[in-house]
């Protein structure tokens, strides 16, 4: 079977539409719970989801998502739980690509190959470790490549062009450029800037690029959906959950106004 | 024994060989960072090993280590502490005698240095006890920078003397609320303000742990206290001690004393980590003797984790070797079999910190006490004419409220 990531960029990419990857936490803001968030993502819009890999030292995320970690690992959620959430979503859901994002440390944990084996048979597409750069990557990349799955990799503003080679040797499904230089969640970004950096690295990448880290409207979705192949939204989603944690009817409704929002600002500017 | 690993760098000071070009002790170390830390790291990188070859560089570090540091720290022979103990003889490398107290400025001064040769105007720290914290506010005031120290809320609560002569000293100390709340969350705290603040602000880990190349540049800041041990060693004593005794919290003060004997396979290396209230409570933080490799800030090495892989909360009754990790160059030390680790508990280091105190007239650290309880075993093994070098790496005054309270006596 071709990998979904591939036949969902395709297929949007033939349409002419930027794909919208939405992010969550596994386990947040309770473990049952985020089986009907991921299911409202996708009837509001979402195109992909990135499910998050609570763990107990997210070093390169902002408090927001730093307070989902620690909200699920209470709730006593493990990778081990994440891949079982995966495979109850591909009961009702066998065609929305799922991306799990993460630290290295818990899949090393539970070794690469035994990890790498379930992910594939839970119905995993892609694979995000946020602390293995090119340079740490062969061994659980050729691990990856062997059961089909995506290893996606992260680019960055200070980036050198030798860099966006290096991750080009290793890198699948698409490419997540941060568009700021901080951690996730941070202060909104400068659309003008992100557009320019783009077409940079566009010279040098043929995988689709998705832009992250610091989006935080349908404004701020719009302005780059022109530039990018996908924008990612994540901290604004958490902050909806953890406003709303009490009241699960609330959150799931205001999850889905706001990520509707956010598909409609994604397709209205690019058929602009 | 695969001490000899090839040499990938003419570093003279690297004279194991390692870390190799990717930053690596054997399985151990490397740069697990987001992209995003990737361009930073190489730049200091590219600095470190500009300014570690540049004479002028060097000679003002020594300067700097003899003038403002004090150094070379004495290494002292504690005559009465070798008759009780009944064995060999004890000598202790007295880095509690440096300014500010301990071993941490060694490595202060150095990547201050560096930090002005790179231009940047301001530097972060993490801190536990508030050694390596102070150490750094220490620096920043006289070279005029800018100081932002991130201590977990915990350790603020236990050291408050240490955050009182940081903000003395012209520094900003943030309390970190996340995860629990010590020296670990604050180093997670300061990755977020350099990856957000790259372009002006200079990161001094503490430690021998982190991302390439800070494990190789802090040893290499801190193997001064080695080589002139070593050098001591022969003028006092007349040849090499017999063995080495060093606390491991991260484990720069171990590797500063251990790194320039590696190749002298007679002197026999000791580690001693914290083990709390015992390594069978749980209650510890001794990684490399009751935890496994994992990846954690930025560096392969042993940790204390869960099978889940989530790091797990550490004890120790010292701040400063409360920590879930270790220098990944003591993994490698302890696979290789060249360094052995063992564990004292809190009990066995407070009777050390007493016995110090009342029979050399010297207050250890907390830390530091935890070596000198794993000698008073080890001593009474050996012969009269054989010889221990402790490390000192610090002196005991920030601990005398925690020894109190211990105590049940209020100050």
């Amino acid at each position: 079977m071709t990998n979904r990531l591939d036949c969902c960029f395709s297929d949007l990419n033939d349409a002419g539409r930027c794909a919208l990857v939405t992010y969550v936490t596994a386990g947040d803001p309770e473990t049952a719970a985020t089986l009907s968030i991921m299911h409202t993502l996708v009837a509001a819009g979402a195109d992909v989801i990135e499910l998050g890999v609570p763990f107990s030292d997210p070093m390169a995320d902002g408090p927001t998502i730093q307070r989902a970690s620690e909200r699920a690992l209470a709730n006593g959620m493990s990778l081990t739980g994440v891949l079982d959430l995966v495979r109850e979503f591909r009961n009702d859901n066998q065609t929305v690509p799922i991306v799990l994002m993460g630290y290295l440390n818990p899949i090393e944990a539970m070794g690469y190959v035994n990890f790498v084996g379930q992910a594939a048979s839970a119905g995993v597409d892609g694979v995000l470790i946020v602390d293995v750069p090119p340079e740490e990557a062969a061994d659980i990349n050729s691990q990856l490549v062997a059961n089909k799955l995506k290893q996606i990799f992260l680019v960055a503003p200070n980036s050198s062009p030798n860099r966006i080679e290096d991750v080009c040797k290793f890198a699948s499904g698409f490419v997540y450029y941060v568009s700021v230089k901080g951690v996730t969640g941070s202060k909104s970004i400068d659309a003008d800037e992100v557009s320019a950096r783009i077409k940079q690295f566009r010279q040098r990448l043929s995988l689709p690029i998705g832009v992250g880290f610091g989006i935080k409207s349908p404004e701020a979705a719009a302005a780059i959906a022109c530039a990018g192949d996908a924008v990612i939204v994540g901290s604004a989603i958490i902050e909806i959950i953890e406003r709303h944690a009490s009241d699960r009817q609330t959150m799931l409704d205001h999850i889905k106004s706001f990520v509707g929002q956010l598909r409609v600002a994604l397709d209205t500017a690019r058929a602009a | 024994m695969s001490a000899k690993v090839t040499a990938s760098t003419s570093d003279p000071q690297s004279d194991a060989g390692l870390p190799d070009a990717s930053g690596h002790f054997g399985i151990y170390g490397g740069k697990f960072v987001a992209e995003t830390l990737m361009g930073p790291l190489a730049e200091l990188e590219d600095a470190y090993l500009t300014c570690i070859r540049d004479p002028e560089f060097l000679a003002e570090f020594d300067h700097d280590l003899q003038h403002y540091v004090g150094r070379p720290s004495p290494l002292y022979h504690a005559k009465r502490l070798s008759d009780e103990l009944g064995g060999a003889q004890v000598y202790l490398k007295r880095e509690d005698l440096n300014h500010t107290g301990a071993h941490k400025i060694n490595n202060t001064i150095g990547q201050a240095l560096l930090a002005r040769h790179m231009g940047k105007q301001r530097v972060i720290a993490e801190t536990g006890a508030g050694q390596h914290g102070v150490a750094t506010a220490t620096v920043a005031a006289r070279f005029g920078m800018q100081c932002v120290v991130y201590m977990g809320a915990e350790d603020i609560q236990r050291q408050s003397p240490n955050v009182f002569r940081m903000k003395l000293l012209g520094a900003e100390v943030v309390p970190v609320d996340s995860g629990s709340r010590t020296l670990k969350d604050a180093l997670n705290e300061a990755l977020r303000d350099w990856v957000s603040n790259v372009d002006d602000t200079f990161y001094i880990i503490g430690t021998v742990a982190g991302p390439h190349p800070y494990p190789a540049m802090v040893r290499d800041f801190q193997c001064v206290i080695g080589r002139e041990a070593r050098r001591q060693s022969l003028e006092q004593i007349g040849r090499l001690p017999d063995a080495l005794v060093a606390c491991v919290g991260g484990g720069s003060n171990a590797i500063g004393l251990f790194h320039p004997f590696i190749d002298d396979s007679d002197v026999q290396l000791i580690g001693v980590e914290a083990g709390g209230d015992g390594v069978e409570t749980g209650r510890h933080s001794a990684p490399l003797n009751a935890g496994r490799p994992g990846i954690l800030h930025g560096n392969r090495t042993y940790l204390m984790q869960d099978d889940d892989g989530q790091i797990v909360p550490t004890h120790s009754v010292s701040a400063g070797l409360d920590y879930p990790g270790v220098g990944p160059e003591h993994a490698w030390l302890k696979d290789n079999g060249r360094a052995e680790y063992v564990c004292i508990n809190d009990d066995a280091a407070i009777a050390a910190f007493h016995q110090l105190t009342r029979v050399e007239g010297i207050i250890p650290a907390l830390e530091s006490s935890h070596a000198l309880a794993y000698v008073n075993k080890l001593a009474p093994t050996m012969t009269r004419e054989q010889t221990i070098v402790v490390n000192l790496s610090g002196r005991g005054d920030k601990d005398v409220q925690t020894v109190a309270a211990l105590s049940g006596i209020t100050l």
